[in-house]
């Protein structure tokens, strides 16, 4: 099974400030992958890279083949590339529905848009309830779904989620982890970018560990589960 | 700031500069030079903040109309004429300034709506038009006829070296104002305002009074300007004095100049009277439309590649790392 | 007598309606810019200023029809936006919004000036006369009633642009989060040229519909600017809604003030309105943030 993304070496930041160092992973397809780690690890820029949001200063991402230094960044999303970005956002002023347009922009998934949007509200019945509601208006998680729905529009074949649990009460996170697993199970290659080690790991088949910028632990979700070092800095967070 | 013995120099040097130069046309240049630059500096006082105004000919318009009013149908002194239009101006400026400033109005709202203020000052001087001349224009009422020379009374005088040392005094008065304002506590709060303004009212600066009273005294002294420039050229009429022209041309002087620094202004003064004067030695008539062409150019250059002024440039290369007298220290926009 | 009275009120806040139209578009035009890329062409107006140049010019020197004028004038003028943006806007976009407001301030300088040696300062008449609607005592000009009506037409299919199409509803959610529309496989600066080339093509509109009742110059522009500024600032800066309601109560006021004492007073009151709503509500009345 050949790599779906690719990242070897990625060094990147932000001006002077390097947040990233010398970062090596891969994700398969049919996989679903997590990157841990605390707060200001790194994960965040992590998605920004791949995304292209931000530039690189070394190393090189290669995903489904294709050297993403030569892509621009807003073509990624037609190589198959979606992700949902860190707090939802979603936006506000838009209804449900016209959020889940703008994830359909590409020319490729405007001519499936109908059905793609029959799929997604198959997925999230409650986002057909609300979808000519102002997306802002609604609470956190019909956020976070209806910006995983915005996400799916494009048919990705790799999904990112940055944070997907971030900000949401307890109960709701459940509900979202319950969520990520339905989304393998209808067969997307997932990466998920979380500070909520326990759930994220009954979700994946492997994960990789960021600390300050660095992958310092690799592994399948079990045993990274039952690592030492994990048990002791994350688990019961 | 430069030493003192080479300002010293420097302003002996410009006040014998009339006994030795018997040319009309250089002294009129210098008095216009002058007047304009007080100006300039005026709204600087302002702009060096953050807050730009694209209405600061409706003060001039103000200072030179209400001036030439109450002589011409009072037959009041422009000594008592001059106060009353500043303080007008300065009504005015709390009028406009206290709303704006007191809801958090600034940039692009700030900038129209001083805008719109030139445009409502112009069209009242135009819809008097029957005490104010209109479009036409206004002339105070001369003294000087039957070989009167000169008029304390009126502030008219036939010989323009008066208008020189006037001019000269009213610049150097406004390097001063300048200057004082710089070495303040209100610079400080001010620079905190226009950085990041609720951090700066957290650590107790009163925002609106700050920002009120740079206002007030840039309104006032371009209204004083006015009014000198009104009774120095004899003539005003709205597109002179009280015109978005105006108000732009003084924008772009400024900042051709150089906005943070105190002899910007006027370097952008000299600047700007200088390119006139050049065009109309060389191309004659028609110049009013073509200096207009290379000015707007030339803000637009300017915005683009040096944005800090002609001066603002050489000072830098001057003293690198001083920020003292240095540019914006603003954060990058989020 | 008070009949008589009533019935040339009637036709003054009736012209103020059709004004208001016109006026609507401009500010429309004005706040989609604002409102997307976060600048404010302060040479709008002046941009309006070509256009009822190009019109002239192509209808009453070259003999083209005059709708042909009028599309040609339309495109331009979009032309000159996108032309706008890219040369003058996009060098300081990311700089300080002052910077912005400068620029496009020396454009509005260089036109006006640039207009003045191509074309000179006399005012220049279309030449187009058309006839007036007479509805009992009231007499309502033609061109006026067309300028209404497809400034009207206009913001409809503007709306209907915004509301159903991709790229609408892009330019829609730019100014809502721009960081993610890569992530959505929007180009944002392709989005910006857009709305530059709409924001252009209005103020193009507009001229055609202006052109019909009055009189090109090369300061025309400052007739209509402030206007079209204050307008929009009334209603809300960015907030086309609030500039098309508050439009009409700036015409309303012209031409009703006009009718009551002249012409100038009549725009006294409506700056007048102006200053005293920025004491009562200076973030407009539907302005949100301040």
């Amino acid at each position: 099974m050949s790599a779906m993304l690719e990242l070897k070496n990625v060094s990147a930041g932000y001006g002077s400030f390097q947040a990233l160092f010398d970062v090596s992973l891969t994700v398969n397809a049919g996989e679903a992958v997590a990157v841990i780690g605390p707060n200001g690890a790194g994960k965040t820029t992590l998605l920004r890279a791949i995304s292209k949001l931000i530039e690189l200063s070394a190393g090189e991402i290669v995903f489904d083949g294709k050297r993403l230094s030569e892509v621009a960044p807003h073509r990624i999303i037609e190589l198959g590339l979606s992700q949902v970005p860190e707090h939802r956002r979603l936006f506000p002023r838009l209804t449900v529905e016209e959020n889940l347009r703008m994830g359909a922009y590409t020319r490729e998934a405007r001519v499936h848009f109908t059905q793609r949007l029959e799929m997604v509200y198959a997925l999230f019945p409650r986002m057909r309830e609300r979808r000519h509601q102002a997306a802002g208006t609604m609470s956190g998680g019909e956020q976070q779904m209806c910006a995983i729905g915005r996400a799916l529009m494009s048919g990705p074949k790799l999904l990112l989620l940055d944070e997907p649990s971030a900000g949401l009460a307890p109960v709701i996170v459940q509900s979202i982890f319950e969520l990520m697993k339905q989304i393998r199970s209808e067969g997307y290659t997932v990466m998920i970018v979380e500070q909520n080690v326990r759930q994220v790991l009954k979700v994946v088949d492997r994960a990789y560990l960021l600390e300050v910028g660095r992958i310092k632990a690799s592994g399948s979700a079990a045993e990274l589960l039952t690592s030492e070092h994990i048990q002791k800095a994350y688990v019961g967070l | 700031m430069k030493p003192r013995p080479a300002w010293a120099f420097a302003i002996a040097a410009l006040a014998i500069l009339p006994l030795l130069v018997s040319s009309n046309y250089l002294l009129h240049v210098m008095v216009l030079v002058f007047i304009w630059s007080f100006i300039y500096t005026a709204w600087s006082l302002m702009g060096r903040f953050g807050l730009v105004s694209f209405g600061h000919s409706a003060f001039m318009g103000i200072g030179a109309y209400v001036v030439t009013m109450l002589w011409n149908f009072h037959g009041l002194s422009p000594w008592l004429g001059i106060p009353i239009a500043v303080a007008l101006a300065c009504g005015l400026a709390v009028l406009i300034g206290y709303p704006c400033f007191r809801f958090r109005i600034t940039g692009h709202y700030f900038a129209l709506v001083t805008l719109a203020l030139t445009e409502v000052v112009r069209s009242v001087i135009v819809a008097l038009r029957d005490t104010t001349g209109g479009s036409l224009g206004v002339t105070p009422n001369s003294v000087l006829k039957d070989g009167t020379t000169w008029s304390l009374t009126a502030l008219q005088f036939a010989d323009k070296r008066v208008f020189f040392y006037l001019a000269l005094g009213l610049w150097l008065f406004g390097l001063w104002v300048w200057q004082r304002i710089d070495r303040s506590m209100l610079r400080y709060a001010m620079e905190a305002v226009s950085q990041e303004e609720d951090a700066a009212a957290s650590v107790g600066v009163n925002v609106t009074r700050a920002k009120l009273t740079v206002t007030v005294i840039s309104a006032a002294l371009t209204a004083l300007g006015g009014a000198l420039y009104g009774q120095y050229q004899q003539y005003i009429n709205p597109e002179t004095v009280a015109s978005i022209g105006v108000s732009l041309q003084i924008v772009f002087a400024v900042i051709a100049g150089g906005m943070f620094v105190r002899l910007g202004p006027t370097t952008g003064a000299l600047f700007t009277l200088l390119l006139t004067e050049a065009l109309r030695v060389t191309i004659g008539n028609k110049i009013n439309a073509l200096d207009s062409t290379i000015y707007g150019l030339m803000l637009v250059l300017f915005i683009i590649y040096m944005p800090t002024g002609i001066l603002g440039r050489l000072m830098r290369k001057k003293k690198p790392a001083d920020g003292a007298s240095g540019g914006p220290a603003r954060p990058a926009p989020a | 007598m008070a009949q008589f009275f009533d019935i040339f009120l009637l036709e003054a806040v009736l012209n103020g309606l059709l004004f208001g139209g016109v006026l609507a578009l401009l500010a429309l035009g004005l706040n989609l810019v604002f409102g997307v890329i976060d600048v404010v062409w302060i040479c709008y107006a002046e941009l309006m200023m070509i256009g009822m140049y190009t019109v002239y010019y192509l209808h009453n020197i070259y003999g083209l029809p005059l709708f042909v004028a009028f599309g040609a004038a339309v495109v331009l003028v979009g032309a000159l936006g996108m032309l706008l943006h890219v040369l003058v806007i996009r060098p300081v976009l990311n700089s300080e919004p002052i910077n912005q407001l400068l620029v496009t301030g020396g454009v509005l300088t260089f036109l006006q000036a640039a207009a003045t040696l191509a074309f000179g300062i006399e005012f220049k008449n279309l030449g187009v006369s058309m006839p007036s609607l007479l509805v009992g005592e009231i007499s309502l000009p033609w061109s006026r009633i067309a300028a209404a009506l497809t400034a009207v037409t206009a913001m409809g299919l503007l709306w209907l642009f915004l509301k159903k199409t991709y790229i609408g509803t892009a330019i829609r959610a730019i100014s809502q989060d721009r960081a993610i529309m890569p992530l959505m496989g929007v180009d944002a600066s392709r989005i910006y040229l857009t709305t530059s080339a709409i924001g252009g093509g209005l103020a193009g509109l507009g001229a055609c519909l202006l052109v019909l009742q009055y009189d090109v110059h090369p300061a025309i522009g400052l007739s209509f600017g402030p206007l079209t500024f204050m307008v929009c600032v009334l209603g809300g800066l960015g907030n086309m809604l609030g500039g098309f309601i508050a439009a009409f109560i700036f015409a309303q006021l012209i031409n009703v003030g006009g009718f009551v004492w002249s012409t100038e007073w009549g725009y006294v009151m409506a700056f007048g309105f102006f200053i005293v709503m920025m004491f009562v509500r200076p973030q407009g009345i539907l302005g949100g943030k301040s």
